[in-house]
């Protein structure tokens, strides 16, 4: 989970990193207040996930509390780069900067360890860094069980050689954004700039934090941070029944079990759809191994529920699940959803193989559902239900 | 022969006397597998019956091990007890545990990953958040059904469940050396290149099929690796072409980060090294017979 610059702040400031005074606001009015709270003048900066707001016009200076409302007038409801501004930060405006710098902690899949990233030639887009200027990026290895000791900060310091003057404050905060990535069970953790100011301190001044769902049993405060305004409806409806579900913009509605078999079905049907008017798929759903009539009622409920859906691909290959037991779940589910009195008006292509198929497949055949297709290979079913979405 | 289990391998279940411990217990067993122990601490000294087989629970790994020559540990330990699950399996130097387990928290992963590489590396870790492996007609550590196919000369990694499944049920008359789902978290301890090399030493596998899926990079190393060391035919099949960039999809290492991670990519450095790469499960399993049928 990605989480926006003042929820980074905020997780930085709790573990004592040096940021500035600042808080969130989603009305223009509120920036009035906020800003008198800092003393009459104050910076405005749109949050959003994505990079170049700057640029975009979503950081604004304002010298008084009107300005500050004005200001907050045009950022919020902004559309930067596909992403709506719905909440601004008021923050305290930074003194002189002096220098940029930039500092990090990440999750290095290819070595299976941490790492820290350090530079500084901070303040631009670190990527930019690393291709053009890759010896100004310091990348070193820190190992998961022995962590950032102040010694470890000092040996990355020197590795990014930070200036004299400044190396002993850096090596502080590295110590205390170590503490964020580990206490808050963090992917990344990013200062961008790590400014130096004319008095000579060292300021987080913007940042980046990415959180572990999977950690989520151990950190009960992460939920509050999820960014619930800008959800798609579907994939919080979906959420909210404990469904693995991401939505997509094409036609064809799939439900499947296992990620990788689903990801493969999404692709199947894209494949499929190319001889199709070009039907892609809707969404990808895992209902995971037991596939029972409530988790399949549930998973159709939210596909027939997304008005793009045309026709509906159910994918299953049957492990330890039996796939006599999945047919019913189908034939239960649609019951279900006919009980509720919703509406089923999508055809759905049922490909069912592995453990049972053929006792399944009988189930499905003598439920003779007038919406229900049985094709017994995953290719035929997907080209199946694409020409079905195609038709529509 | 086959590849990290075999019909002489002593399995042990951490977490076995739980629902889905329990429920695969019984399966492995009806597969063949030499199950010689259960772990919990709660209930050592008792054992359960799992359809007329009597299985001892001992209180640690160490006893475990010291007690049934267990060379073998399957983990169906929930997510907030995994790490400690895994320490104690990695102290107690067995040489394989699989750990099943789906939600480990990521710094949970790195430090037991870590941990098992200051201690020399005596334990190969599979997953987690895998389905195990299979050595079909011998053993069965984990939760790949054991009937969907039989022993053959085809050896599988992959990182997806139920794609391992697909691709075995597709190719089940030819049958499989062995079978490795390594998990699709972004740290896991086997790796594909580690089940390559492993299959490439392996005189009873003739033909090696790799799936794997967008996020990270692992796939496209496994094709430097098979470019220098595989001279064994491989097959490949890539799920998530379709997969939107930033979006999680289902597994939490199958992620696409900006411009790195697709599955174009994957496919592109698979193909670079001599493997041949199918555009569906069906397709692939078709090259895999056609290289098998010279």
């Amino acid at each position: 989970m990605d989480l926006f610059e003042y929820q980074a702040r905020d997780l930085f400031a709790k573990h004592g990193v040096p940021v500035l005074a600042g808080e969130v606001i989603d009305t223009p009015e509120a920036a009035r207040a906020a800003t008198e709270r800092l003393g009459g003048k104050s910076v405005i900066k749109a949050q959003v996930k994505v990079g170049g707001r700057g640029k975009a016009g979503g950081v604004k200076l304002a010298a008084t509390p009107d300005e500050a409302v004005a200001r907050a007038t045009d950022i919020l409801g902004m559309d930067i780069k596909g992403h709506t501004v719905h909440k601004v930060m008021i923050a305290e405006t930074a003194p002189e900067i002096v220098e940029e710098y930039y500092v990090s902690y990440l999750l290095d899949r290819t070595n299976r360890t941490f790492l820290a990233m350090a530079s500084v030639q901070g303040g631009v887009e670190i990527e930019v860094v690393a291709e053009e200027n890759p010896e100004a990026l310091a990348k070193v290895p820190v190992d998961a069980n022995e962590g950032v000791s102040i010694e470890k900060a000092r040996e990355i310091v020197a590795q990014a050689k930070f200036p004299a003057e400044v190396a002993e404050q850096v090596a502080e905060i590295l110590v205390t954004l170590w503490d964020t990535f580990i206490k808050e069970d963090a992917l990344l953790v990013e200062v961008n700039p790590l400014a130096k100011v004319a008095s000579g301190k060292v300021i987080a001044l913007d940042g980046k934090v990415s959180l572990d769902e999977n950690a989520e049993f151990r950190q009960p405060d992460h939920e509050a941070l999820e960014d619930k305004d800008s959800a798609n409806p579907l994939e919080a409806a979906a959420k909210a029944k404990n469904l693995n579900y991401v939505k997509l913009d094409g036609e064809v509605g799939i439900i499947g079990n296992g990620a990788g078999l689903v990801m493969s079905t999404l692709d199947v049907v894209a494949y499929a759809g190319e001889n199709h008017g070009g039907v892609k798929p809707a969404n990808f759903l895992d209902i995971g191994g037991g596939a029972s009539a409530a988790v399949m009622a549930n998973g159709l409920e939210i596909i027939l529920g997304d008005p793009d859906v045309k026709s509906v691909f159910v994918n299953v290959f049957g492990g330890i699940t039996a796939c006599d037991e999945v047919a019913n779940g189908i034939v239960q589910a649609l019951q279900l959803l006919a009980d509720k009195g919703e509406e089923v008006s999508k055809p759905l292509v049922v490909r069912l193989d592995g453990n049972n198929a053929e006792l399944g497949r009988k189930i499905l055949s003598d439920a003779n559902h007038p919406l229900v297709q049985r094709v017994d290979t995953m290719d035929g079913a997907a080209d199946k239900a694409a020409e079905l979405a195609a038709a529509k | 022969m086959a590849i990290f289990l075999d019909k002489d391998s002593k399995v042990i279940v951490q977490g076995m006397t739980g629902a889905t411990g329990m429920k695969h217990t019984k399966l492995m067993l009806a597969d063949g597998t030499n199950i010689v122990g259960g772990v919990n601490p709660r209930k050592a000294g008792t054992s359960v019956d799992i359809d007329g087989t009597e299985i001892p629970v001992f209180g640690t790994v160490a006893e475990a091990i010291e007690k049934t020559g267990a060379n073998v540990s399957v983990l169906f330990v929930p997510p907030a007890f995994a790490k400690a699950a895994v320490v104690e399996a990695i102290d107690a130097e067995i040489p394989l545990a699989v750990v099943i387990t789906e939600g480990i928290a990521v710094h949970d992963s790195a430090a037991f990953w870590a941990y098992a590489q200051s201690k020399g590396n005596k334990t190969r870790i599979i997953g987690p958040n895998c389905p195990g492996l299979i050595t079909p007609g011998q053993s069965n550590a984990g939760i790949i059904p054991g009937d969907i196919t039989k022993p053959g000369r085809i050896g599988l990694v992959s990182k997806s469940g139920t794609l391992t499944y697909q691709m075995m049920y597709e190719l089940r008359d030819i049958g499989f050396s062995s079978a490795v789902g390594i998990g699709g978290d972004p740290v896991i301890g086997t790796t594909h290149i580690d089940a390559l090399a492993a299959f490439e030493a392996d005189p009873d596998t003739d033909l090696i099929v790799m799936i794997g899926e967008i996020g990270g990079d692992a796939e496209e190393r496994a094709a430097d690796f098979i470019a220098k060391n595989v001279t064994k035919p491989v097959v490949g099949y890539v799920a998530g072409f379709t997969a939107p960039e930033g979006k999680t999809m289902g597994h939490a290492g199958a992620i696409v980060s900006g411009s790195s991670g697709t599955a174009a990519a994957k496919k592109e450095a698979l193909e670079a090294a001599g493997v041949k790469v199918g555009k569906t499960p069906t397709e692939t399993a078709k090259l895999a017979r056609e290289l098998l049928a010279g």
